[in-house]
């Protein structure tokens, strides 16, 4: 599949979009650029150090909502720390640092779009929100 | 039209976020530059020759502002950093001083936030409370639903004299009357306006206007504070400190300067006064109603293609501005913006600053397109063009 379709299934038909209401065992964080107005909420539930289920909501760009959509995809059913080198994997692509491509999967799709202008806040910030969420986690 | 005076339309660019900031002339550029390059002194110090120029300048850019929005006296002119910092010493140095509990501030839910949040922070402070003009379906203010809002605790009414989403003017001039017949203030925030059209402050008798420099070819940073003389003199300064003091001995002896310096503490920002000054001078000489005309004869060119395009949403067909929001169906505006930038064209997607509207309009989000004279119609057909291929625009998003 072409970077662009993948993207755009992602963006048009995810899976991990909210679409039931979720009790108090998923926690949830709001990830927000200050540069435009994507906004995103990501809902997640550990039990026993692994990402068991995942889901997100907001208003957002394809590729911000398709990003989100790839990352909790390689999230769930993974333990905080494959799911901290997945994220760390992913900063290294961005940043131009040495990566390792095959375990990124569909996240290797934003490999020429960040280096777009704004595009690469776009596609980080669901992963920053997670972060967060790891941060108090781990 | 003038495009040759613009440095930045020398490139391919279409800019049409006007509403955000404009491009600069080189007049502009060249007056800023000639400020830092041959008297870049201090403001207030008489001493030397090049101080005295810059004092010179700085009076003189004042007086420009004086009589282009036709103040009374060149002490009702402030100068300050923007549109925002005026209608914040507006709301804490002016109302924050005299308000009571249950006093009652009238804005509407389509403010720019800098004419929310100060008079939020007025409500938490003092007991205050905010309340909002309905507008009609169109989204606009009627002076008939000003005076339905009026009550015994009226004591302001703040608003902008053209919005900054729908591009609608407000009645500022049958507000004002009305109002003061009411023992009632009438602020007017004027960043969406003043560098559209002829201001007057003393035909409209507003009590207070603010103003911002960079959104009528002005420098960054510079903006002003129009306060009627009698109330300026009320106001208690936001900023202490230096220029603005006359002596001080103790705490309870400090003697301070007069209008307007007294609201102008520290090192003014004297390059973007003198900046705004020669903006004004270049405005000017094109004309004020020359530069409306225009624009409204661009933003009928652009609606009436617009409005053929099936998949645009318009949220402000009819507006006396030439802003137009609208969405393009089923695409996020973010994402249009981005496809736009792909060919140089420069437009705003989000909400705009006016956060509250979104419960007026039902819109969370939208494209703004905010014209100037600069733009032509070229511009527009280069924009249409893009817009009329929704396939296209869903292909260029990526």
């Amino acid at each position: 599949m072409e970077s662009r379709e993948v993207i755009m299934k992602h963006y048009t038909s995810s899976p991990y979009k909210k679409n039931k209401n979720l009790d108090e065992s998923y926690q949830k964080v709001t990830t927000k650029s200050d540069s435009c107005i994507d906004r995103l909420d990501i809902f997640i539930k550990i039990e026993e150090d692994k990402i068991v289920d995942a889901y997100f909501e907001g208003e957002a760009c394809a590729i911000a909502t398709s990003s989100c959509s790839i990352l909790l995809e390689n999230c769930k059913n993974k333990s905080l720390n494959e799911v901290k080198q997945f994220i760390e994997n992913f900063e290294n692509m961005i940043n131009n640092y040495p990566y390792n491509e095959e375990e990124l999967h569909e996240a290797v799709v934003f490999k020429e779009i960040i280096k777009q202008g704004n595009r690469k806040t776009c596609a980080y910030l669901p992963y920053s929100g997670l972060k967060q969420i790891l941060d108090k986690s781990l | 039209m003038n495009i040759e005076d613009f440095p930045m339309l020398k490139e391919d660019l279409i800019y049409l976020d006007n509403g955000a900031t404009t491009l600069k002339p080189q007049c502009v550029i060249d007056k800023v530059t000639e400020y830092y390059t041959k008297y870049s002194a201090n403001a207030h110090r008489g001493d030397y020759d090049i101080s005295f120029k810059v004092d010179q300048e700085y009076e003189k850019a004042r007086e420009i502002v004086r009589n282009f929005i036709h103040a009374k006296y060149k002490e009702e002119v402030v100068f300050t950093s923007g549109t925002t910092e005026s209608l914040n010493m507006i709301a804490n140095g002016f109302f924050g001083k005299f308000l009571e509990p249950n006093d009652e501030i009238l804005i509407t839910q389509s403010e720019h936030a800098s004419n929310v949040l100060p008079w939020f922070r007025l409500s938490r402070k003092l007991g205050v409370v905010v309340k909002y003009i309905p507008l009609d379906e169109h989204h606009y203010v009627t002076l008939e639903n000003v005076k339905k809002s009026i009550t015994p605790n009226t004591k302001v009414i703040s608003l902008a004299s053209i919005t900054n989403v729908i591009g609608d003017e407000r009645p500022i001039k049958e507000i004002c009357e009305f109002a003061h017949e009411n023992n009632i203030f009438v602020v007017m925030d004027g960043a969406q306006s003043v560098p559209h059209r002829k201001t007057d402050v003393q035909d409209l008798d507003v009590d207070f206007l603010a103003f911002s420099g960079h959104k009528m070819c002005g420098p960054t940073g510079i903006g002003i504070l129009y306060g009627k003389k009698e109330l300026l003199e009320e106001m208690e300064p936001q900023n202490l400190g230096g220029g603005m003091n006359e002596s001080f001995d103790s705490p309870n002896e400090v003697y301070l300067k007069d209008l307007p310096t007294r609201l102008e503490a520290g090192t003014p920002n004297i390059a973007g006064a003198i900046g705004l000054g020669e903006a004004i001078k270049y405005l000017e000489s094109i004309g004020m109603e020359k530069i409306e005309d225009y624009e409204k004869n661009l933003r009928a060119y652009a609606i009436n293609k617009l409005i053929l395009i099936p998949h645009l949403d318009i949220l402000n067909i009819e507006s006396d501005s030439g802003i137009i929001s609208f969405n393009v169906t089923d695409v996020f505006s973010q994402d249009v913006a981005y496809y736009l930038n792909k060919y140089k064209i420069c437009v705003r997607a989000g909400n705009h600053c006016a956060k509250i509207l979104k419960k007026e309009t039902g819109v969370q989000n939208s494209l703004r397109v905010s014209l100037y004279f600069y733009n032509t119609e070229n511009d527009i057909d280069n924009l249409v063009e893009l817009l009329s291929n929704k396939e296209k625009i869903v292909e260029g998003i990526l």
